[in-house]
Parts: C-alpha cells; structure tokens; sequence
C-alpha cells in the first residue's frame, strides 16, 4: 500500500507537469513511441486475457450478464455523486443519488435497475470530466498499460478517482462509511468486472474496427477523445470544418 | 441499333430506379434509405455477393463520397497536386465501399426510428434516429449529416454513431498516418491500396 502511494504521488507530478506543458493539446502526444509500445502489449493482453473472457462472459444466460452489469454500473454511480457536486450539476447529484439508493434497496445491491424505469438517468462522471468543465484541457493524450487510451488530464483524474470515490474510500483506501469496509480485492473485481462487461459489449464493434482500421492506434485516440469531449460537454459536437467543405 | 439504345436506357434505369427512388426531403431520405437497406440485407433469398453490391450500389450513389475523402484529408487538401488529389480519390473510394461492405457483412435485424431533424444551415441538415438490435441489445443513436446544397438531391457526409463521429475518426487516422510520414499522400494511397487488395 506504502508503494502505491508514493507511486500515486509520482504520477500526479509527472501528470501535473504534462497539463501545464505549454500549448499541449489532445490530438499531441506525451511520448508517441512509448504509448504505440504500451498499445501493442495492452493489444496482446487484450487477445490473450480480456478478449477471451469477454466472449466467454457474453456466453452467459442474459439475466446474469445484466445483472452483472447494473451492479457494476450502480457501484460506479458512488463516482458520480460527488462529480456531480463538483460540476453544481444538482440534477445530476439527485439523479445519480437517487438512483444508487433506489437500485442498492429495491434493485437489490444494484442488480436489479428500478430506478431507471423511475426515470432516473445518471451520467458518468469522473474527476477527469469535473476538471474538462472546470476548463482544464486535456493536455497531451499518452495509453496506460492495461487502462488504456487516455490524456495527460484524464490519468491524473484518474488518481484522484480513487480519492473522490466513496467505493475506493472503503476498498482501496480501507476506510469504514456507514458501517461499510472492504479491501483491494473488491475494488479490484469491480473494476476488472467492469472491464469485462465493457469490452463483452463491444466484441463485434473491436473486431470490426480493427478489421477496418489503417492504424488502429490513431483510431482508438480519435475515439476515446470525441467521446471524452461529448462526456464533458454532456452532449455531442459535430460540426468542426465541415463548413468549410463546399465543393 | 435505336431500338437496342432504348432499350439499354429503359433497362439501366430500370436497374438503377431502387437506387434513384429516395425522398429528396433529408428525413425522408434517410428514412426511405435505411428501411431499403434492412430490409435487403434481412432478405435471405440474396446471397452475400448480391448484398455486397447492393451496399456499394446505395453508397455510391447517396454517399458523398468525393466530399467524405477531401474532409479526411484535411489541411493536406489545399496543398496538394490535383494528381495526388484525383488518386487518392480513387483509393479512398475503394477503400471506403470495401471498408462499408465488411462493416455490413454482419448484420444482424434492427428496427429503425427517426427521431427529428435540425437544419443547420441551407448545405446541412442533421437527422437523429436510433436503432434498436431485435436481439435485445442497448439502442444505438446515430446522426445523419446531410449535405443539401442540391435540394433535389440530398447526399451522406458523416454518421455520428453515439457521438463519435465516423468522418472525423477516419480524418484523425489518416491525419497520424500522414504526420508519420512527412505529409506523403502518396503513403498515405499506397497504404489505402494496400487495405484495398489484402
């Protein structure tokens, strides 16, 4: 755990200083050659680990992967509570409160997602997201090893997550809250849980794009950066240089 | 040798009138498009060729396809030869209608739904729809972008696919291939030629 720390703190210095390199933008790179090297063995980890068992979890009976799912789900909706506070997105803070408390009681330990059927729909949302609407850029884009595509901004989000998150308080950070403690073990499962179900659910749309794709690696960046600027936007942009385009 | 002429002329639009029968009102358009699509690639009386070219036919003529290659080429499109251009026009068409036809070789049924239309300008339109697998996974929303400059002829320049937008994805790719590459287009075709023969 000692080790961990001091390695938190070195990544959120070597991080802070990437946000603050002058004029870094998301399309730039950190260090292109180290994060194509990380994406060729997160590339293989993916085909030898994720890959198989996430088509071994989609072989699952639906009620399991669903439940499986919504429980997942529910336990990151803990994330979006005090984002949402952060952001004064009191919609959301009610929405997302509102929604892990119903889905946790009456959902069963989030099993189950009555709430949604209440119409409660809560965004996801992160430190990384909370910063982007606080006016933060991204800063450089770099790929972690296993986590995966991301910016200079988004990995120290993802530090701080583990501070912000009341499920990492309780897990990772061996605190009590409300009579509830847990370990790394669970905050660990979760999270690889979560990646399972993610990458289960796009089995066909990775295939197809590694298919189709001339370099994969600028694919994936371009993807997860449109989709990181819609989540902090909460909405979608589309209309760059089109305009610009009248043949 | 005049009848065989008309009659070459009455079989080609006869041949080609499902391709020339959608709604030049863009929600229509997509609407009619799409519907026609489904329905075709559900047909199990067509063989997978037969829908291989179904799919190029339809995007050939309702996809802008020149306009798609010169908005992926970016800033590159001012400076390069009108030679570089034309070819690589070439490769990216092949490239894309090969692309299209692996993305559709799968396709599994899906029920369609426009959702609504914004006009952003006299050359755009952006129609939302969504589309939900019969198999019970999530919905997909996807936005159409429009190109209206010819009001009786509406054409597709972009799919956003829950946000992530298919031209600017590709436009990025090509954008790293090229930045690796001194800014050669011609890497940048005999990359797209390559895809295209493999």
């Amino acid at each position: 755990m000692h080790q961990f720390r001091n390695l938190n703190i070195v990544l959120t210095f070597l991080v802070c200083f990437l946000i603050t390199t002058p004029k870094a933008i998301a399309s730039d790179e950190c260090f292109e050659k180290v994060s194509r090297s990380i994406f060729k063995f997160n590339m293989a980890f993916d085909e030898i680990i994720l890959e198989p068992l996430a088509k071994g979890y989609n072989k699952l009976p639906d009620p399991v992967k669903k439940g499986t799912s919504n429980f997942t789900s529910n336990v990151a909706t803990l994330l979006s509570i005090p984002n949402s506070m952060l952001q004064g997105n009191i919609e959301q803070v009610g929405h997302s409160t509102g929604s892990f408390l119903v889905n946790s009681t009456v959902g069963i330990f989030g099993f189950l997602n009555p709430a949604e059927k209440m119409g409660l729909k809560p965004h996801k949302e992160d430190v990384g997201q909370t910063l982007g609407k606080y006016g933060v850029g991204p800063g450089c884009y770099l790929v972690l090893p296993i986590l995966g595509p991301s910016t200079a901004r988004d990995s120290f989000g993802l530090i701080a997550d583990t501070f912000v998150d009341p499920f990492a308080h309780v897990t990772i950070r061996e605190n009590e809250l409300f009579g509830v403690s847990g370990n790394d073990l669970d905050y660990f499962s979760v999270k690889g849980t979560t990646a399972i179900d993610f990458r289960a659910d796009n089995v066909n749309n990775f295939e197809s794009l590694e298919k189709n794709s001339i370099d994969l690696y600028s694919s994936l960046k371009s993807i997860y950066l449109q989709d990181r600027e819609n989540k902090i936007k909460n909405s979608v942009q589309n209309d760059d240089e089109w305009g610009n385009l009248d043949n | 040798m005049k009848k065989f002429s008309v009659y070459l002329i009455t079989l080609f639009f006869f041949i080609k009138s499902p391709l020339l029968a959608y709604s030049s009102n863009p929600k229509d358009f997509v609407n009619e498009l799409v519907n026609d699509a489904i329905s075709k690639l559900s047909d199990k009386n067509l063989n997978q060729e037969q829908k291989e070219k179904f799919i190029e036919d339809i995007a050939t003529e309702n996809v802008d396809i020149n306009a798609l290659g010169l908005y992926t080429l970016g800033e590159l499109r001012k400076s390069s030869s009108e030679n570089d251009i034309s070819n690589f026009q070439k490769s990216f068409e092949k490239y894309f209608l090969k692309s299209l036809t692996s993305r559709l070789s799968d396709y599994s049924s899906n029920i369609f739904e426009i959702l609504g239309e914004d006009k952003k300008s006299a050359n755009y339109t952006m129609i939302n729809s969504k589309v939900t697998p019969k198999d019970g996974g999530p919905e997909i929303k996807i936005d159409w972008r429009i190109y209206t400059k010819n009001p009786d002829k509406p054409l597709i320049r972009d799919l956003i696919v829950e946000g992530l937008s298919l031209a600017r994805t590709q436009k990025e790719e090509f954008a790293s291939i090229l930045s690796s590459n001194n800014n050669d287009i011609k890497v940048l075709i005999s990359k797209l030629n390559e895809f295209v023969s493999n």
